[in-house]
């Protein structure tokens, strides 16, 4: 019998969620600029502050999709991402001639982290949220034990990859595009990308039309700890170092699922995309830029939050007639 | 109907029967608190075991609400939020007034209710699913809490507020010291233990976690349930929180980290992630093992972080030795 | 639980941690031992404070004037602040004391914009950059939430706007002034000289510390430490407690179990102060010696308990002085820079009764130099 692997079909009518989040990003971030006054933030140096500020969260919410596509999750994403930062310094210690040694441990090490995340998921068929969440406990622990502080430091020739620009648009900025096209373009028109939204979709069915449905997975987590090690890479050159909290300050994990959610991609795989993804992101970043205009605390920033991912899953959950626990 | 009772050798079987029924995590919490004995002996005096069951009551009393949820296939992780605002909101409405006491701890439960039954609804009725949902809480709870008090708890938690979680009786018979804290949690936890097991409200949760549909199908009001599961965890990080409050003093980050705690301590307990089995038994007997384990580390001289790495290891052995032995069970 | 598998976790443990010693070549990119910045530090606790009696916050030790002609404008201005966050309670005080400032002087200031980095060094730098790509600022105020990471961001506003530094600075000298009292390696002087001075010989001090790594409290310990060594006193342990009451007494209990007698207890911050009293009244021993901070819970136990105890403080006055050194600097008035050092002073027996307030709450810092400033107390969330 012919495997016959097809795409996921289509909800009907799937709302445009990227589009509208993008439009209503746009609209706020331009709304309350003109409304404060500041409309010198609608120059090029705002919008190019603006999209500064989604990479960080936008690498690593790229890779965390794909995971979520295949309804699995990880949650070690903030503890790996202080790995590769703390890695990546200290090996450079400053020497330009390091720089390629240091990105290739850090690849290595996440390609590692991935692939032990996704053993554990599909070969010891432990629940993804407690596998990851045992793994980030682990890579904390031995951080934490090794460094206490920021470690060595990154080459000026590095620090291009946060502070280098073509032109008015940052390297990093162009990277993270590129990146999502990449991703967009392996989900979309490659085998491996119909696989994940199948074996996301429907894990036995996939697994009967001869997908193999353990590879996927791993492949899928590897694929997002190797991106949390690159946000790793891209924070020790923005932050000319790499401290052992960087992962967790930055609150990597909890975002990352946020934003892939309010995307579009259901939790429990299966559908959504990179883009929507990438729209979560720009969200998150222009409420940032809108509440420091606005000079909103902390505080109410935290409920609102809050509120927004709640909403954002029940408004696309609420078509489910099956029971969600 | 067949009798338990075995053919052959009475005393052997029933041996095995007995073994078989002890919860791992009981025989974990015994071998590691035997270790930190011989370390320190004064844990094995009955004033240092007290003091023992004083410190993890909190994490005790939280995990057995969290297993209500995770029985019925949820996660709950405002838990921590709601710790932290039981503190907060418990020091600005007692405000250092005796008098106040037993009002604002019933004000307290009726937040957490309240919260249970948001987390509750949000999931049966909007269709979230509880990670997302209580992922959401705890981000409204946390704001919620800094707001109210502005970043920093305005005042001071009254003696007999702090009791529950700090007053030990002393002189008294047999063991000495009795810590109120331990009677709380011999309180919850024989409730937790009735409402799980004894009650059919029970067996309709864990009905409810190993299959919804086909609950629903017997008749089972599977929402009902899943919202009374969320407000009985919520109650529990309230008690947890007066206890804490009262153990620690008013501080700010308080509840950070225990949602996560008390779902390993039930891992450990030989919760089924995902529902349909779990114990009480196994729920207190994996917080205390957490606990032994964590003071074990401390008298070892373990550093601090390798705690995080030791904690981590345990929660995936947990979880996969629970998994194989579901795989290779009849 | 079989045999086996206890083995197997207990393997598993034991290979992490010889994984973890393995690793621990840790390389310390600061050096928070620095026997140059010490001995500044005991100068300067020598020096007498020059400025206006009884303002702390506008009084400097030593330091020469910045003539700041060219930064004069006319007003009323637009001062912008780059917050690192709110999320302590020092940090809470501190910011209230900055909007107290701001309301004071609101005559002369027309707009005041915040924008909170809530912890990310990511965020704060993206922060500073849209104040200096927007243009409305007169001035910029930073509160760097690491060292190292922000001096690009700070190096890139100073060639825009006029830069106001404080509390943690950065690795460049280009801000018009640096605003900080005089640091940790004053604290670590200070509290150890205080029980140096009240330890009875023999005597078993424990040291409490919130985190490992954080520049302001290494440098407290480090100094502390360098004294206790240099003094022959016995430290029987300096445990992290991640600034938690419940952790902090349950390590005091043990450290007391196993030493059965603990003399004093030396603290890097004072927010678990109390906490560590209630332990040894909960083992039923005597109080310790103690030092802690300007917390108000702290004072309030000091003085009913009749404690040995002194507080240092890190004063939350400074954020106010960043609001006065900004506005002097835009009205081309000369300010104290590259470094302005505010005096740094402590709470002892005979000064406690001025700062010590059942009324304010119990985080609150009494050394805010806040008393003067509009809607004191509720404000800070106090009674009046």
């Amino acid at each position: 019998m012919t495997a016959i692997v097809s795409r996921a079909p289509r909800p009907r009518r799937a709302p445009p969620v990227p589009l509208f989040l993008f439009v209503g990003s746009l609209v706020l971030y331009v709304g309350v600029a003109l409304w404060t006054g500041q409309t010198s933030q609608l120059q090029t140096d705002g919008w190019v502050g603006l999209l500064q500020r989604m990479v960080a969260l936008g690498i690593v919410s790229v890779g965390q999709t794909f995971v979520i596509l295949c309804a699995s999750i990880d949650l070690s994403v903030a503890n790996l991402i202080s790995v590769g930062a703390v890695a990546a310094s200290f090996i450079m210690q400053g020497r330009d001639s390091m720089m390629l040694p240091a990105v290739a441990v850090v690849l290595t090490i996440s390609v590692v982290v991935g692939a032990i995340n996704g053993a554990i998921i599909a070969g010891l068929r432990v629940n993804p949220l407690i596998a990851t969440l045992g793994v980030g406990l682990v890579l904390q622990g031995l951080l934490s034990a090794s460094f206490t502080d920021f470690a060595g430091s990154v080459p000026q020739a590095f620090q291009a990859f946060a502070y280098g620009a073509l032109g008015p648009v940052p390297y990093s900025v162009l990277g993270l595009f590129a990146l999502a096209l990449a991703a967009w373009l392996t989900l979309g028109a490659t085998r491996f990308g119909a696989h994940l939204y199948a074996v996301g979709g429907n894990a036995e069915g996939a697994r009967l039309a001869g997908v193999r449905t353990n590879l996927v997975m791993v492949s899928a987590h590897v694929i997002c700890s190797v991106l949390a090690g690159v946000t790793g890479l891209y924070l020790a050159s923005r932050l000319r170092s790499g401290a052992p909290w960087v992962g967790r300050d930055g609150v990597y994990d909890l975002e990352s699922i946020a934003v892939v959610v309010i995307g579009g991609t259901l939790l429990a795989g299966g559908r959504g995309g990179v883009w929507g993804t990438l729209a979560g992101v720009l969200l998150f970043a222009t409420l940032d830029a809108a509440l420091n205009m606005l000079g909103v605390p902390a505080y109410p920033k935290l409920i609102l939050r809050g509120a927004i991912v709640i909403l954002a899953v029940a408004a696309y959950a609420a078509r489910t007639r099956e029971h969600v626990a | 109907m067949t009798t338990t009772a075995a053919s052959e050798g009475w005393p052997r079987s029933r041996a095995i029967a007995i073994a078989k029924h002890v919860n791992a995590a009981v025989v974990v919490f015994v071998v590691l608190y035997a270790i930190v004995g011989l370390l320190q002996p004064s844990y094995l005096e009955p004033a240092g075991f007290m003091n023992f069951l004083r410190r993890s009551a909190p994490l005790a009393i939280l995990a057995s609400g969290q297993l209500f949820v995770l029985a019925a296939g949820g996660f709950d992780l405002s838990m921590s939020a709601l710790v932290t605002l039981t503190v907060i909101g418990g020091s600005m409405l007692a405000d250092n007034n005796p008098d106040n006491t037993w009002w604002t701890i019933g004000a307290l439960y009726g937040i957490g209710l309240a919260v249970g039954a948001l987390n509750g609804l949000i999931v049966s009725f909007l269709k979230a699913p509880s990670i997302i949902a209580t992922l959401g809480m705890l981000l409204c709870v946390d704001g919620a809490a800094m707001m109210w008090s502005g970043g920093s708890p305005r005042g001071y938690l009254p003696d007999n507020f702090r009791a529950f979680g700090r007053l030990v009786l002393h002189d008294v018979p047999v063991i000495g010291t009795f810590p109120i804290a331990v009677g709380v949690l011999i309180v919850f936890t024989l409730l937790a233990w009735w409402g799980l097991h004894v009650t059919v409200f029970g067996q309709r949760v864990f009905a409810v976690g190993d299959n919804p549909r086909a609950a629903e199908l017997a008749g089972v009001r599977v929402s009902a349930t899943r919202v009374a599961a969320f407000v009985i965890s919520a109650l529990s990080a309230v008690t947890g929180g007066v206890m804490l409050g009262g153990f620690g003093g008013v501080s700010v980050g308080v509840g950070s980290g225990l949602a996560l705690q008390a779902i390993a301590a039930c891992v450990i307990g030989g919760v089924q992630l995902m529902g349909g089995r779990g114990s009480v038994v196994g729920a207190v007997a994996g917080a205390f093992s957490l606990f032994a384990l964590f003071t074990l580390l401390n008298l070892v001289g373990l550093p601090q972080s390798l705690r995080d790495t030791a904690q981590g290891l345990i929660l995936i052995s947990a979880v996969a030795s629970g998994a194989w032995r579901l795989r290779h069970a009849g | 639980m079989s045999r086996e598998k206890l083995m197997k976790r207990a393997a598993m443990g034991i290979l992490a941690a010889g994984a973890a010693v393995a690793f621990a070549t840790a390389a310390a990119a600061q050096n928070f031992d620095d026997p140059k910045d010490f001995a500044y530090a005991e100068q300067l606790l020598k020096m007498k404070p020059q400025g206006p009696e009884g303002k702390p916050w506008e009084q400097n030790l030593g330091g020469k004037e910045v003539d700041t002609s060219k930064y004069k404008k006319p007003g009323p201005y637009r001062i912008c602040f780059s917050n690192a966050g709110v999320d302590n309670p020092w940090r809470v005080v501190g910011w209230t004391d900055m909007q107290a400032q701001v309301d004071a002087e609101k005559a002369n200031i027309k707009s005041f914009t915040a924008a909170d980095a809530e912890g990310k060094d990511d965020k704060q730098i993206s922060d500073i950059n849209s104040f200096v790509s927007g243009d409305s600022c007169d001035i910029l105020i930073v509160s760097p939430n690491t060292t190292a990471a922000l001096t690009p961001a700070v190096e890139a506003a100073c060639k825009k706007l006029p830069v106001v530094v404080f509390d943690r600075g950065v690795l460049t000298q280009c801000p018009v002034t640096f605003v900080n009292p005089i640091g940790g390696y004053g604290w670590g002087i200070q509290t150890a000289n205080f029980i140096a001075e009240k330890l009875p010989k023999g005597g078993k001090v424990l040291g409490l510390r919130i985190l490992p790594g954080v520049d302001v409290l290494e440098t407290r310990w480090s100094a502390a430490n360098r004294i206790f060594k240099e003094k022959g006193i016995n430290v029987v342990g300096a445990e992290f407690t991640g600034g938690d009451n419940a952790k902090t007494k349950s390590i005091v209990e043990d450290y007391i179990r196993r030493f059965g007698k603990i003399d004093a207890i030396w603290m890097d911050a004072g927010a678990t102060a109390v906490a560590a009293i209630e332990a040894f009244e909960d083992a039923g021993q005597p109080n310790p010696i103690i030092t802690g901070e300007d917390q108000e819970d702290f004072l309030v136990k000091w003085q009913k308990e009749k404690l040995t105890a002194f507080a240092p403080t890190y004063p939350t006055y400074q954020w106010r002085s960043a609001i006065i050194a900004s506005l002097r600097i835009l009205k081309g008035e000369p300010v104290i820079g590259p470094t302005w050092k505010l005096p740094q002073p402590d709470i002892t027996d005979a000064t406690l009764a001025t700062y010590v307030d059942p009324k304010m709450p119990p985080l609150h810092y009494a050394m805010c130099g806040c008393k003067d400033l509009p809607g004191y107390p509720q404000r800070w969330g106090g009674k009046p």
